[in-house]
């Protein structure tokens, strides 16, 4: 496809750069981005003044409490909310031009699946919206649901499904567009432990052999330590990133067996640290 | 099964038999009358068998009018308008035409109401009002006016039919076409979907169970429609006209054959609907 790219000048200069100190170009860039919510008694700052760079293959978290803006600034990412002010690009275009491109896939905190398709109909329905011929809709959703380890199950009903079941059919969903960006927004949230721990291994896996680039949004110290390579600390009230730590520390291949490390009990801790600094604020 | 046939026997059985002492009290005094005159005795047992087997009852017993639809449906030809079939079948063409009729006004103007904010201010009152005229007198006027246009036969009582049914339609898929999870619609935004694409594939599917619960409500009323559609015309054909008939000759046996069959359509029409409802949603888990 052929698309005015006003990055691809800064690309290529990134490129450049990488041949000596490997700088990965960048997907997402968001400068003095605000979010303001007018309501009844006084308008609602969602977001103030955030300044957040992801590059490609990055897999980030945003982590903080309720109302910290974590899932607003996915929406912003995706066109599904508009900043009041600053700038945000996607592959350095608008929101809109990356959603019109559709250039990345969404999963929600629930798996909003059609309870009238199967699980099959399901991940085919971006496609056919897209207009893929039916031939292609299949192979694309065999693949996706092989990949999510759902095969057999295509002609299932999602109420037929467990809950973590349904979030990995939604996950195949978001798969089937072929996006290079997939934005998660608590996505095992709704799940117990056990169903998502198996999940984190699955989605850290998954991340490992596509090379997305992943935004993940998430309540959970845990998960996004084990997940990321890099995470975002944010804090409520005005919605602001307080921290962003590299977790360059731990492999990027990751067995759950890494949650014992020294490592990855550092960075839990700087990233519970950070997290105790934005709530002083609430007193 | 035997745990769930057990009631509906028990009540069936107590109804008939309120049906019976029913019988026996409202034609008692015709029935004791009827002896007198004839001067024969006048027993207890003599005027109740006289009550059960009077040819004009205030209430016919339950065996005088299955006696009556079995000759009906099985003395002549389903064509002939002896036969309630014939009768039957008239009616549920014309409940079936205005229910059909019935459902594209009522999916249009719900469809209106949800996508325009200006026709849900300007539209809703009226639909509304629509429904607070009573049939009985509005009926003769669609009948008078189609007439003169030269619109005779089904269509007239296909009007009334509509006029009914188009109600529920619209306040159900109003309902139903609004149910999206916002989830559903955000996923869609995601897709880039068009608001075509976004009814097709999420709103109209969405609306399914509402737009069944509705019909099942109209069903029922499109058939009362179209009986009341067969009075004015003074008809020739159809379970109106055969009350009517029944009615001008004080035959109540006839005129209670015809009201249970009009009841058995609404049911049969009602079973239908309710099995298109479990092939369509049962799989999907709608229950």
């Amino acid at each position: 496809m052929t698309f005015p790219n006003p990055l691809d000048a800064q690309e290529k200069a990134a490129f450049r750069q990488g041949s000596e100190k490997s700088v990965a170009p960048v997907v997402v860039e968001a400068r003095k981005l605000s979010l303001v919510y007018p309501t009844a008694d006084k308008p609602v700052m969602a977001l103030s003044e955030v300044d957040l760079t992801i590059a490609k293959s990055d897999f980030v978290s945003l982590i903080g409490p309720s109302g910290c803006g974590k899932t607003t600034l996915l929406r912003v990412i995706a066109d599904l909310e508009r900043p009041t002010s600053g700038h945000i690009a996607i592959e350095g275009m608008t929101p809109e031009q990356a959603r019109l491109k559709r250039l990345y896939g969404y999963v929600f905190q629930a798996p909003a699946l059609y309870p009238w398709r199967t699980v099959e109909r399901n991940v085919m329905l971006p496609l056919e919206i897209m207009g893929l011929p039916k031939a292609d809709r299949q192979q694309r959703a065999r693949e996706q649901l092989e990949r999510v380890g759902l095969v057999g199950f295509e002609r299932k009903f999602p109420w037929q499904l467990s809950g973590g079941m349904q979030q990995r059919v939604s996950i195949a969903r978001a798969l089937a567009l072929q996006p290079d960006l997939l934005l998660m927004d608590e996505p095992f949230g709704a799940l117990d432990e056990i169903t998502r721990d198996h999940l984190n291994l699955h989605l850290t896996q998954l991340w490992r052999a596509t090379g997305k680039t992943c935004v993940f949004v998430t309540h959970s110290i845990a998960e996004a330590v084990f997940l990321s390579t890099r995470i975002v600390v944010m804090s409520p009230r005005p919605g602001r990133i307080l921290d962003v730590i590299d977790c360059n520390s731990l492999p990027r291949e990751r067995t759950l067996d890494i949650r014992e490390s020294p490592e990855f009990a550092a960075i839990a801790h700087r990233v519970r640290e950070g997290l105790k600094e934005g709530h002083s604020y609430d007193d | 099964m035997i745990k769930r046939a057990l009631p509906v026997t028990v009540m069936t059985l107590l109804l008939l038999a309120a049906w019976y002492v029913g019988a026996a009290w409202l034609n008692w005094p015709q029935a004791a009358e009827t002896l007198t005159r004839a001067g024969k005795p006048a027993e207890f047992a003599d005027v109740l068998a006289q009550a059960y087997a009077m040819k004009r009852p205030i209430l016919p017993t339950p065996d005088q009018v299955v006696a009556e639809l079995w000759n009906s449906l099985t003395g002549y030809a389903p064509t002939s308008p002896r036969n309630l079939l014939f009768h039957t079948w008239v009616t549920a063409e014309a409940a079936l035409t205005g229910l059909a009729m019935g459902l594209a006004l009522g999916i249009l103007l719900a469809a209106g109401i949800v996508y325009t904010r200006t026709l849900e201010a300007s539209l809703l009152p009226w639909v509304i009002a629509s429904q607070t005229i009573p049939i009985l007198a509005i009926a003769p006027m669609i009948v008078v006016i189609l007439g003169n246009i030269g619109l005779t036969g089904l269509l007239p009582k296909a009007v009334i039919c509509m006029y009914l049914c188009f109600f529920p339609i619209t306040v159900g898929m109003v309902k139903g076409l609004r149910s999206a999870d916002p989830l559903w619609l955000d996923l869609m935004r995601t897709y880039s979907a068009s608001g075509m694409r976004a009814f097709w594939s999420l709103r109209l599917p969405a609306s399914m169970p509402f737009l069944f619960a509705s019909l099942k409500v109209s069903v029922a009323i499109s058939v009362v429609g179209a009986i009341v559609g067969e009075l004015p015309t003074g008809g020739q054909a159809g379970l109106g006209a055969r009350l009517l008939s029944g009615s001008y000759y004080g035959q109540t046996v006839q005129i209670w054959a015809a009201l249970i069959m009009a009841s058995l359509l609404s049911v049969a029409l009602i079973a239908v609907v309710r099995g298109l409802e479990l092939v369509l949603l049962g799989r999907a888990g709608v229950r």
